[in-house]
């Protein structure tokens, strides 16, 4: 099943659109607001756009245009299921009913409906479960009932908007593992803003920032080469955009970065990126003295334990130091400071 | 002993005027006890009339709950779950009955189902009579009753949300099958009792019935009308009777609170 989605809602500032493809596992990050539950229910049929298209596997489920709804197809018809961060089992079913919700919808009889999610249960590992009221269920379990639930509809699309923001830290990577099976060859669109999420569930990452698309690549490349500051920060790296210039990042305030040239070469005047990790950035009180290292002048604005290091957070740019050496320096929001990263250790790409 | 949060800034004096009103409320409850006849309490209520009388009301008060649930579930439903212009006002004037005397009701429904109504020539013409009849007890009490079940089903409706019928909607459930299995089902403490509220209230029915139906023993006399006749002429069956009606309601009021009890 092939998705093809363009969006555009006035209201939430939403104009998008993006691709899926057959049984691919696509995450969409962004941060809040940026418009991705607006995504799914119009993907849903819960939310008509202002314009825009929904068709899945060559059948039209939206199409919206000009004011007027040529196809709109009702939710219950689309063959889409969303699962929400929320469970949402419903109070009066026990587990197992639950589950044979969509089957039975779907017209199977109540024994075959029944036989079929004690399979789902079982494929998500509470198949002892099914007897429970969904109360009596915990929730990791109900979430893995949700799930099943979902995955007992046959949906030829699956929805998951965040789906682990609302459990406990502990019973994430269980759960997480659960859906990376689950969700293998099947056609899937995850709302996240764990990049756990998108590095072990998608395939594909498309970031979406102020309702718009601004990255779409597969999740490594996303990862390891952020275009957008989002993806950076999710990545946990330092993004700084700029134009190639004599054989180094020119940034804005005539500041100039060197680093490492990655795939391929930019021209003069071309729009680049410079990309590191916090840990290879020093800080300093006074400038450097003679080393051939890129220097930045900025202003600290948060001190932030990050692990078992401390990490400074500047104007432009973060640093991850000890803690020895945090305490040496004893800086606080507002010191002036001065960053400096070795050229070996920046990758500088087209943007 | 369970430990209980200690209330805050409660202004002391505050216990006066509530003691008052609940005094208020209480003391003709003891009055009426203290005035029963308990030597002949047993005959006074099985009467011929009381029994008629009471069999009347519960027959009554039953098939006018259930037409109030078939009637006003659906208009709960409507209510709570759309938007359309004129709603609120709308609404206003369905729960109407909840502020209209009574008497008024009787009098609105003689025009529209009476002999010379708006609906009655037509009715007469196909030789059916509403008025005075045990129909028209059942219409004066669907009348008054609706909108406690309306009221609070609306209520419950709201609270329970529309979250879990869109999750049944991506599953794959049509609008009927999201409205028995799961929109009902979620409310139904909430149904519950609306329905025992409205019986309850269409078993004190008294104003619109005695002016739509009149109060003919053993065809429209219900219990209000027949204690409302005895008060002068037997006042020791009155009592009686008003006593059944105290019963009914404390037990009504019983299963209406367990109801909203399990609703969270």
């Amino acid at each position: 099943m092939s998705l093809e989605v363009s969006a555009r809602v006035v209201e939430r500032g939403v104009d998008l659109s993006f691709s899926v493809g057959t049984g691919e596992t696509v995450a969409i990050l962004g941060p809040n607001g940026a418009g991705k539950s607006t995504v799914l229910s119009v993907l849903a049929g819960l939310l008509r756009p202002d314009e825009g298209r929904v068709v899945l596997d060559g059948r039209p489920l939206t199409e919206v245009g000009g004011g007027r709804a040529a196809v709109d197809v009702p939710p219950h018809r689309r063959g889409i299921a969303l699962l929400a961060q929320d469970p949402l089992l419903f109070p009066h079913l026990s587990a197992l009913d639950n589950v044979a919700f969509g089957p039975r919808s779907g017209g199977a009889s109540r024994s075959e409906s029944r036989e079929q999610a004690s399979g789902w249960l079982e494929r998500v590992a509470v198949g002892h479960l099914g007897d429970r009221r969904p109360s009596r269920l915990s929730g990791g379990q109900a979430q893995r009932v949700a799930v099943a639930r979902a995955l007992a509809a046959r949906p030829d699309l699956l929805l998951l908007d965040e789906p682990m923001a609302a459990l406990d830290v502990d019973v994430r990577p269980a759960l997480r593992h659960t859906l990376r099976e689950v969700l293998a060859e099947r056609t899937t669109v995850v709302v996240t803003h764990d990049v756990l999420d998108a590095l072990l569930l998608a395939d594909r990452v498309v970031v979406v920032e102020d309702g718009t698309v601004v990255e779409d690549g597969a999740s490594a490349d996303v990862l390891a080469r952020p275009r957008s500051a989002f993806a950076a920060r999710l990545a946990g790296l330092n993004l700084l955009a700029g134009r190639w210039d004599d054989g180094a990042v020119r940034l804005g305030a005539g500041a100039v970065v060197q680093g490492r040239v990655v795939g391929p070469a930019p021209a003069p005047g071309d729009s680049v990126l410079a990309v590191f990790r916090p840990t290879a950035v020093s800080i300093y009180r006074e400038p450097p003295h003679g080393s051939p290292r890129n220097v930045l002048d900025t202003t600290v604005t948060h001190v932030e334990p990050r692990g078992d290091l401390i990490r400074i957070r500047s104007d432009l740019i973060s640093a991850d130091v000890t803690a020895q050496a945090a305490a040496e320096l004893a800086l606080v929001p507002g010191d002036r400071v001065v960053l400096s990263v070795k050229a070996t250790e920046v990758s500088v790409y087209l943007h | 002993m369970t430990t209980r949060a200690r209330t805050t800034g409660l202004p002391g004096w505050i216990f006066v005027p509530a003691t008052l009103g609940a005094v208020f409320v209480l003391l003709p409850l003891v009055a009426i006890i203290a005035r029963v006849d308990w030597a002949n309490f047993v005959p006074l209520i099985t009467s011929e009339s009381s029994r008629a009388a009471l069999w009347l009301s519960l027959r009554t008060s039953t098939v006018s709950t259930v037409l109030c649930v078939l009637l006003g579930v659906p208009m709960a439903v409507v209510l709570a779950r759309t938007e359309f212009r004129g709603q609120g006002v709308l609404r206003s004037l369905v729960l109407l009955p909840l502020v209209l005397p009574p008497v008024v009701g009787g009098l609105a429904l003689l025009y529209t189902f009476g002999r010379r109504g708006l609906l009655g020539e037509t009715f007469s013409a196909w030789g059916i009579e509403i008025a005075f009849s045990a129909a028209a007890v059942v219409m004066a009490q669907t009348f008054v009753s609706m909108p406690f079940l309306v009221v609070s089903l609306e209520g419950a409706l709201r609270t329970a949300g529309e979250r879990y019928e869109v999750v049944a909607a991506t599953l794959g459930a049509g609008p009927t099958t999201v409205f028995r299995r799961v929109t009902l089902p979620l409310v139904l403490p909430g149904l519950l009792s609306g329905a025992v509220l409205a019986f309850a209230r269409a078993l004190g029915e008294f104003g619109a019935t005695v002016t739509f139906a009149g109060s003919l023993q053993g065809t429209t006399q219900t219990l209000p009308s027949l204690i409302y006749q005895q008060r002068v002429t037997d006042p020791d069956a009155a009592v009686a009777l008003a006593l059944v009606l105290v019963v009914v309601a404390v037990v009504v009021i019983g299963f209406a609170r367990q109801g909203r009890g399990s609703t969270r």
